[in-house]
Parts: C-alpha cells; sequence; structure tokens
C-alpha cells in the first residue's frame, strides 16, 4: 500500500513533521517494500492560507491510500475526504516508526479532523 | 470630504480623534457622517451614542456548483487564488470562509455549473448620533472577511460635507478598504515604541495608495522625540499633539466625547480639524 507520511526531512529516518498543511516534505512510502520517495511541500509551508487544501490536493495526485501525520486541521480534512484518503493521527519520532506503527495497526484512523485550522 | 482615521497600531486613540472630529464638525451646521469600518470591534458607539433605526445583513457572494453539470475541468480550481474553490479527485469543494466574492470562477465555468449565493457575514446598522449621522459595520464572529462589510458602511455614505471614516486598526486589507477612498488620511500614533514602528508600517502604507496624510501624536509628553523627529526626517506633517491627560483618560473610561465634556478639548479638535481641511487645500 502506498502512503505519504509527513516529514521534517528527506528520508525515512527524518522526523514526523506533527502537522499536514505545512508539513516541510511529504514522503510516500511503499508500505510492502519500504521504498519512498520525497516531495517537497515549500509551497504550502509558506502560504498565508489554504496550506492545508493545497496540501490535501498535493496528496491526492499522489495516488496514495493514507496519510499518517500528527495533527489534520479542518479544512484538510475535508479535502483529504473528498479525495477518499484515510487520515492516521498521532504519528510521532521517526518516518520509519511511524511506518512500523502504521502496519501494526497502532495509530489511530481519524473520523474528524483533531484541531482548529493553524493551530501552530 | 472624506477623512479616514487610521494608525497602524491598535489603542492608539483612532476613536477617541474620531468621534471627537465628527462631534466638533457637527457644530458648525455641516452635514457631518461617522461610519465605523473597524468591524471586527466598533465602539464608536460608546461614544456618540446613536440611536440606530435601520439594521439589515451584509451578505457575500459564494460559489455553489451544481454536481449534474460539472465536468470536472478544474478551470475554477485553477483561477481561485485562496483555495476557495478546489477540484480533488472526483469533487468540487467550496470553502465559503476563504472566498473574496471575486466571482472569477463562475465566470470561468466553461458550462455553467457554478452560480453565486449570497452568504451573511456581518450587519450593517445606521442611525443618527445627535447631528451626526451614524453608520457602523459588525462583522460576525467567526468570519474571517471583513471588506464586504465595510464596503457596506461607506457605501450609506450620503451627501455629507464631512464624513470620518473610523477604520480599523493595522495595515492589510481591512484597512486599505477603510481608507482608500479618503481624500486625506490621519495617522493617530503614541509616543512609544510600538506606536513609533507601525507609524512607520502605516505611513508606507498611505504612500503607496498616494493619499494624503498627517500625523496626530495621543499622549504626547514633552520629551519624546522619537515620533516627532520621524516626521521631521519623513517630511510628515503634525497635525496635533494631544496632551496625556488623566482628566481625558477618565473621560474616555466614562464613554464621554472630550471635546463635549471637557473644557480646551473642543478647541483643541476644532483646531485639528481646521488643520486636517487646510491641509488637504479646502478652506471651510
Amino acid at each position: 500500500m502506498k502512503i505519504v507520511v509527513t516529514s521534517q526531512g528527506p528520508d525515512l529516518n527524518s522526523q514526523v513533521d506533527p502537522r499536514f498543511g505545512r508539513a516541510k516534505n511529504f514522503i510516500v512510502v511503499d508500505t510492502e517494500t519500504e521504498e519512498f520517495t520525497v516531495h517537497d511541500n515549500t509551497q504550502n509551508l509558506n502560504a498565508a492560507q489554504g496550506a492545508g487544501i493545497q496540501a490535501g490536493r498535493t496528496v491526492a495526485d499522489l495516488g496514495v491510500e493514507a496519510v499518517v501525520t500528527g495533527n489534520v486541521g479542518p479544512k484538510a480534512f475535508a479535502a483529504l475526504q473528498a479525495a477518499g484518503i484515510k487520515i492516521f493521527l498521532g504519528a510521532s519520532g521517526t518516518v520509519k516508526e511511524a511506518v512500523k506503527k502504521f502496519k501494526a495497526g497502532e495509530l489511530q484512523d481519524a473520523s474528524k479532523a483533531n484541531v482548529e485550522g493553524h493551530w501552530m | 470630504m472624506q477623512i479616514a482615521i487610521a494608525s497602524g497600531k491598535g489603542g492608539t486613540g483612532k476613536t477617541t480623534v474620531a468621534t471627537n472630529l465628527a462631534w466638533v464638525a457637527s457644530l458648525n451646521g455641516q452635514r457631518v457622517a461617522y461610519l465605523d469600518c473597524d468591524v471586527e470591534e466598533p465602539n464608536g458607539h460608546i461614544f456618540l451614542k446613536p440611536e440606530i433605526d435601520d439594521r439589515r445583513p451584509v451578505g457575500k457572494l459564494v460559489p455553489r456548483v451544481d454536481v449534474e453539470r460539472c465536468t470536472l475541468c478544474g478551470q475554477c480550481d485553477a483561477i481561485c487564488r485562496f483555495s476557495a474553490i478546489v477540484r480533488i479527485g472526483d469533487k468540487v469543494l467550496v470553502y465559503p470562509e476563504l472566498c473574496h466574492a471575486c466571482g472569477g470562477c463562475a465566470l470561468a465555468c466553461p458550462v455553467d455549473a457554478i452560480s453565486e449565493t449570497s452568504i451573511e457575514i456581518g450587519v450593517l446598522e445606521t442611525g443618527r448620533a445627535g447631528a451626526v449621522e451614524f453608520a457602523q459595520g459588525l462583522l460576525k464572529i467567526g468570519q474571517p472577511m471583513s471588506p464586504p462589510v465595510i464596503r457596506s458602511v461607506k457605501a450609506t455614505d450620503s451627501q455629507a460635507d464631512i464624513t470620518i471614516v473610523d477604520a480599523p486598526p493595522g495595515t492589510s486589507c481591512p484597512v486599505i478598504e477603510a481608507v482608500r477612498d479618503a481624500d486625506f488620511i490621519v495617522l493617530v500614533t503614541e509616543p512609544t515604541p510600538f506606536g513609533l514602528h507601525d507609524l512607520k508600517l502605516a505611513v508606507d502604507m498611505v504612500r503607496v495608495l498616494k493619499i494624503p496624510f498627517g500625523v496626530v501624536i495621543n499622549r504626547a509628553m514633552p520629551n519624546g522625540t522619537d515620533i516627532r523627529s520621524f516626521c521631521k526626517s519623513r517630511r510628515i506633517k503634525i497635525l496635533k499633539e494631544i496632551p496625556d491627560d488623566r482628566d481625558l483618560a477618565e473621560a474616555y473610561s466614562r464613554g464621554a466625547v472630550a471635546a463635549q465634556a471637557l473644557g480646551g478639548y473642543k478647541e483643541i479638535f476644532a483646531d485639528l480639524l481646521e488643520s486636517i481641511l487646510k491641509a488637504e487645500g479646502i478652506s471651510k
């Protein structure tokens, strides 16, 4: 399965970025093979508004089935839901650890946004 | 003539200056309007105590998508600079709170799938405060977009001889909307590092707008020289210095118009009005 993990750095040993819309990078990971690609999110990181929405679209275009991150605001949540992407919250530590927890079913499958927009 | 009272920094005395100017201007038989464009927290009414005789909702047009007609071409999404309408997968999402009501998406849609519908974002109140025509806007709590409410307040400006616009603080879109049509802008500041810092921002703003302006120093102290030297170096006219006066602060805390309630202030504000009219080249 292809998933996206929000990351502060460019590889699997980087820390998970707790933010979705303003995450530094999106790392697309194949959970079977652990092969990955990095997608820069600088443009949204610096957006005044709509970062979550645009990030949602970016992720939808990456063709992934799930997002693993720390927190998701309401606008990004609606965007991800529209794209039919599952959202797993509360990830922390390295990207590798987050993928491991995801595979073990230890992350919470979010049914709604867990923070307000601009929470951080 | 439209005079906008702005500041950069909040709490410098915009409303004090605006309400006092409106009151003194109304004394010489001219038609005067006071427009409270600080729609997130309008408080000119506390001093002018108007009788409100009309209240009406203020709306903002936002897109509505007819999913039957929509071909998911994404033209609406491509034109929107604010991500207020986005195509994601096989859906088009609208975020009304981000919409600036430009109507671009409806124009861009090649199959006429987008219509515009009004949502209520605030209230416009109009009435009279003695001889002063009064209007204020109130943005609904939770609504982030104030310019449409500010526009509705300014649209009430009838044929008043002198219109005083009480602007919100800052230098962003709501302030620009409030002051852009003014013939003259009064920037109110205070002798603190914050007052000076934000005055510089406000000066840069009005210079971009190319509107004549002058500065009022509120709570002025004899020894505070930073603002005076800044104004001198930038060739900015200081229209008036309002003293740091306990009586003035007490009148304010009672919700009184100082020019009406305190000796000496009628002259100070009448003199300020005179300076503004002179600076604008319109002698009364």
